[in-house]
């Protein structure tokens, strides 16, 4: 007995109301977590971010993946339960009360509603009830009549529908939870518990994975990704489960003719579109099909979608020019795919080349800045027009591919580059980017090295050489001390211009202008330091133009006029050249050419909810609709033989409505039961 | 307090002549659309398209002020595309395109009128002035025009850049900020209408105008009104139901917050001989609550299937999607504590007023704090 009435306190907590408002205020607080939180990080991400003590505590709540928890599903399941039992305990109730008309209420208990009214009835019973039928059949209500000893009573109700509303409305919840639960990672965690399934680390071959982190073509419920570079094809998905993967064996093939990637103007991407063909392994029938985002493709009820893109493996062509002082290694070509490391193949570098990343290209806002219009009236006036109208200056240029490498030495420490392939403009003069960072946090610095008008960088690798080539020094010395001073100077002057050159040159090769302002610092008073810098300047660009002579002669190439171009080339590889000190490798890699091969990541699943999360959704709408649209009205026309009547009205819902429709059925019924007299 | 008059006979017998007219001409204005620019539609923009015919008819037919508000909106789009005449350079050489229905100054329009729009409710509220009053209904009226011209110009312009770039103006935040002023005072003239008072205008206008007061920083401060092209995610006929639907709903609630608000005023004794009585307020509120939720889960399960199709699941715990649910969630306890509780009172205006603010986060905050898949205005 007493057992029984526990499980009918269960069954009353579960189906009431608080309990059900209590649920979805718990579930709107437990949903915020997982969006303050970014999910499904890689684990090594929150393990930075909580540090070794959290994380563990953290993973264990569950917090990395909260929607797929077992506490969440746990709520989520509560909501069924909320909702199934509510059905369950309505259910007998309601569809008693929307068939029922009620015709057997007593006078007493209507004259107790809210909205009631006694009329007149000057017609005789039988015409009275006619007329009331005729109105309340037009009005959109069903009637029941009961003639009892002292009239009739006409029982009418509309909206009864509203109730249907409310079983929709809450089936519809339960089935989209359902449908939701089959579509969600429980399948799989059920699987990895059960079937002895685990997850095994993402960095080895496909071929090496073995068979308990493989799941066969019986899987019915799984969301996965498969990787295919152009020309390839691939019959596996890869599955990201916590911090590790399974694969998903797929019954067909799938092959990518070719990768569509197009840009708008802006750069901003515009269309990614993967050509592609399935092979069914079964039948070995072929299907083409263009996959596209928003415009996926089913086959052997496997969705397909295009979820992102990569390289696949573009061949890149590299030259690589030694940056050492002194080294006389001529340019020598290397290269390799996207992905690969190579070892660098010259004598002397004991390094690897990681090749990171290729963009074919770059598109960039050139344009200058500039003064904006200030005043009032002068904004408004910006911002009036058509919204096509661009606020800023742009000036969209695609300033060609890039190349993102990492140059590992021998003790393993690496840094990351990035090179541009084509000269870039920059105030007015050409350049190559040479970008270098420490960490993978930091912005690139670019190093600008200028080129020559045939857009070669081939000027400054050569003046570079010479300056930073100490067995020269001397030599570039005696030559700018003839060319500064003349040839009347007398041969001490000489002598310490030559020495103060060939100093200069020595501390510009240690660390560039850095070691010169060092020097500056250190020995000369501060009165004298802008001064003497200046001196410095100019014996460095003297030496250039040294250098530069130098160079040309031994190329076998003209001489050339020191005009304002050539200067600035001067100038720009003397910056060029101080900061390759701190390039920080030994090598700087110019992409000389390159084959790009595009990769398509297809996302792929088989979803069985998902026709019955729809089903729940339509469901849902109409439920929804129906009951607070559609409203239910009984209305209670009690006609008596006396001549007296009385009109009641209830609602399932009070509102401000059921007044007014009150009012309104009172005053016509009233003119009905009571005619005015003919005139 | 009257209610205007609902009838209980079927709608259709209740048609006028003037009724069908009007189902016919958005049926020509349809059809003319469709032989205009029927080519840049695909299957499901044409379907869309017949179906607002039937959509824009009832809402026209149930509300009669909406027609002569949709003729006017329709007109000015009209004769702007004519000026226009194909070249977007015409905006800065026409005066009336200049300074009057071109869409970033239709936009401007919008907003100014808005604020005066306030500006008279609460004179009309502190006066007791009926005139001012009036001139707020009247200068609302003006400012959904306006607002309506310039979001129609607006599409119209995109596809003048390019025609791969043009699409339905609903795509970013800048645009559904104007689309959210817009609805949010539609739906109050509605129910301006339906009750028979003009003394809500004064708080609902209040929370257009802090909307309209954001879209002018997002615009000056920091140049959002540009047309940008579509990302591919978002190049789908889905948008064209999932953010209006999403809208209404959005629109409603914050209607609901406003009304709820004074509703809380009034039950406080402040300015309670000039807002409607608090019954009233209620009525507002709950009707509000009622068709913001409808719209809300329509929206919520539009997106779902958008979803599904651009990014391969139909629910993925994204924080916008998530947020959408918590919203959800919130006014469906809201609706059953007052559907099957019976409660009225403070503590349900409290929760609406609140309700804003859980809304207004799922709308701007998230896009303001939180990353994801749905961040398609960033501030």
């Amino acid at each position: 007995m007493r057992h029984r009435s526990t499980s009918r306190a269960i069954y009353e907590l579960l189906s009431s109301m608080r309990f059900a408002i209590s649920l979805l205020t718990v579930l709107g607080i437990a949903s915020i977590i997982g969006t303050v939180l970014k999910q499904n990080e890689p684990y090594n991400n929150y393990l930075n971010q909580f540090g070794p003590f959290w994380f563990p505590i953290f993973e264990k709540l569950g917090l990395y993946a909260v929607y797929n928890s077992v506490w969440f599903l746990v709520i989520l399941d509560f909501l069924v339960l909320s909702t199934g039992t509510c059905i369950a305990r309505q259910t007998r109730p309601m569809l008693k009360d929307m068939r029922g008309f009620r015709e057997h209420a007593k006078e007493n208990s209507l004259s107790q509603f809210q909205h009631h009214a006694r009329v007149l009835s000057t017609r005789p019973t039988g015409q009275a009830r006619d007329a009331a039928l005729a109105y309340l059949g037009k009005a959109g209500f069903k009637v029941r009549i009961n003639a009892r000893e002292d009239g009739v009573l006409l029982a009418a109700k509309q909206g009864s529908w509203t109730r249907i509303g409310y079983f929709l409305a809450h089936a519809s919840i339960v089935l989209i939870c359902f449908g939701g639960l089959l579509d969600g990672n429980l399948p799989l965690k059920l699987q990895m518990a059960l079937g002895g399934k685990t997850t095994t680390s993402g960095n080895q071959l496909i071929a090496d994975i073995k068979p308990e982190s493989r799941l066969g073509l019986d899987n019915w419920s799984f969301r996965g990704n498969v990787f295919i570079p152009e020309g390839k094809s691939a019959n596996v998905a890869v599955l990201n489960v916590q911090d590790g993967i399974l694969l998903q064996d797929l019954p067909f093939s799938v092959s990518l003719r070719k990768f569509h990637l197009e840009h708008y103007d802006s750069g901003m991407p515009k269309r990614f579109a993967s050509d592609i063909v399935i092979t069914d392994t079964a039948t070995g029938k072929s299907v083409e099909k263009t996959i596209e985002v928003n415009k996926p493709f089913e086959f052997d009820g496997i969705m397909m979608y295009q979820a992102s893109f990569e390289d696949g493996g573009s061949r890149l062509r590299l030259i690589a020019h030694d940056l050492r002082p002194g080294s006389a290694t001529a340019p020598f070509a290397t290269g390799g795919a996207v992905g690969d490391s190579v070892k660098v193949p010259a004598p002397g570098f004991d390094y690897t080349l990681e090749l990171g990343s290729f963009r074919p290209f770059n598109i960039e806002n050139m344009a200058k800045d500039e003064q904006a219009e200030t005043g009032l009236a002068a904004n408004l006036e910006k911002h009036l027009g058509s919204g096509a109208r661009s606020p800023t200056k742009k000036d969209m240029r695609n300033v060609g591919p890039s190349v993102q490498y990492k140059l590992r030495d021998s003790a393993g420490q690496a840094r990351e580059y990035q090179n541009y392939m084509q000269p870039i403009e920059q105030d007015g003069a050409w350049y190559l980017l040479a970008g270098m960072r420490d960490s993978p946090s930091a912005p690139f610095r670019f190093m600008r090295i200028p080129v020559d008008a045939d857009g070669k960088p081939d000027s400054f690798f050569a003046i570079r050489s010479i300056l930073l080539d100490k067995s020269r020094h001397a030599e570039i010395a005696s030559r700018f001390t003839a060319t500064a001073l003349g040839k009347d100077a007398s041969e001490a002057i000489r002598g310490r211009m030559q020495e103060t050159t060939r100093k200069t040159l020595e501390l510009f090769a240690i660390g560039g202008f850095d070691s010169v302002g060092k020097f500056i610092e250190s020995t000369i008073p501060e009165a004298e330091r802008n001064k003497a810098a200046d001196i410095f300047i100019k014996i460095l660009e003297g030496s250039a133009w040294e250098a530069s002579k130098l160079a040309r002669a031994s190329a076998g190439q003209p001489a050339v006029e020191l005009d304002q171009k050539h200067g600035r080339l001067l100038r720009d590889t003397l910056n060029a050249t101080s900061d390759s000190q701190h390039y920080g490798a030994p090598l700087y890699f110019q992409l000389a050419g390159f084959d790009e091969v595009r990769a398509t990541v297809l996302q792929v699943t088989r979803s069985p909810g998902k026709p019955i999360v729809y089903f729940g959704s339509l469901l849902l709408v109409l439920g929804v609709f129906a009951m607070l649209y559609i409203r239910e009205r009984r209305l209670f026309v009690l006609i008596k033989d006396s001549g007296d009547a009385l009109i009641a009205l209830s609602a399932n819902r009070k509102s401000m409505d059921v007044e007014e429709a009150f009012r309104r059925h009172r005053d016509a019924l009233a003119t009905l039961l009571n005619p005015p007299a003919q005139p | 307090m009257e209610i205007a008059h609902t009838d209980n006979t079927s709608l259709l017998r209740r048609l006028s002549p003037g009724d069908w007219l009007f189902a016919l001409v958005l049926a020509g204005a349809a059809a003319f659309a469709l032989r205009q620019y029927g080519g840049f539609m695909d299957i499901y923009d044409k379907a869309i398209l017949a179906l607002v015919v039937p959509g824009l008819a009832a809402i026209g037919w149930a509300w009669k002020p909406f027609r002569p508000f949709l003729a006017a909106s329709a007109a000015l789009a009209l004769a702007s595309i004519s000026l226009y005449g194909g070249d977007l350079a015409r905006a800065e050489q026409t005066f009336f395109l200049k300074y009057l229905i071109s869409s970033q100054t239709a936009i401007m329009w919008m907003s100014a009128l808005f604020f005066i729009a306030t500006g008279a409710f609460w004179l009309g509220l502190v006066a007791r002035s009926d005139f001012a009053e009036k001139t707020g209904s009247a200068l609302t009226w003006c400012a959904v025009t306006m607002g309506t011209t310039g979001l129609l110009v607006r599409w119209y312009e995109s596809y003048l850049i390019g025609t791969d770039v043009g699409h339905i103006p609903l795509s970013n935040l800048y645009e559904v900020f104007v689309l959210f002023s817009l609805i949010t005072g539609l739906l109050y003239l509605y129910y301006e209408g339906h009750y028979a008072t003009r003394r809500m205008g004064a708080f609902v206008l209040l929370v257009i105008s802090a909307a309209v007061a954001f879209l002018l920083w997002y615009t000056f401060s920091r140049e959002a009104q540009e047309i940008q092209p579509l990302i591919p995610a978002l190049q789908s006929y889905w948008m064209k139901v999932h953010v209006p639907a999403n809208f209404i709903g959005y629109g409603a609630f914050a209607l609901a917050a406003a009304i709820g608000a004074a509703d809380l005023l009034v039950r406080k004794g402040i300015l309670a001989s000039r807002l409607p009585p608090a019954e009233v307020l209620d009525d507002v509120m709950y009707k509000a609550i009622a068709i913001g939720f409808a719209f809300f889960t329509i929206a919520t399960i539009l997106g779902a299937l958008w979803a599904a199709e651009a990014w391969g699941t139909y629910w993925q715990w994204d924080p916008k999607e998530t947020w959408a649910f918590i919203v959800w969630l919130n006014y469906a306890a809201w609706l059953h504590i007052r559907l099957t509780k019976g409660l009225r009172g403070p503590m349900l205006a409290w929760w609406a007023v609140v309700g804003l603010l859980v809304t207004a986060f799922a709308f701007v905050g998230v896009n303001m704090f939180l990353s994801g898949l749905h961040s398609y205005g960033s501030l």
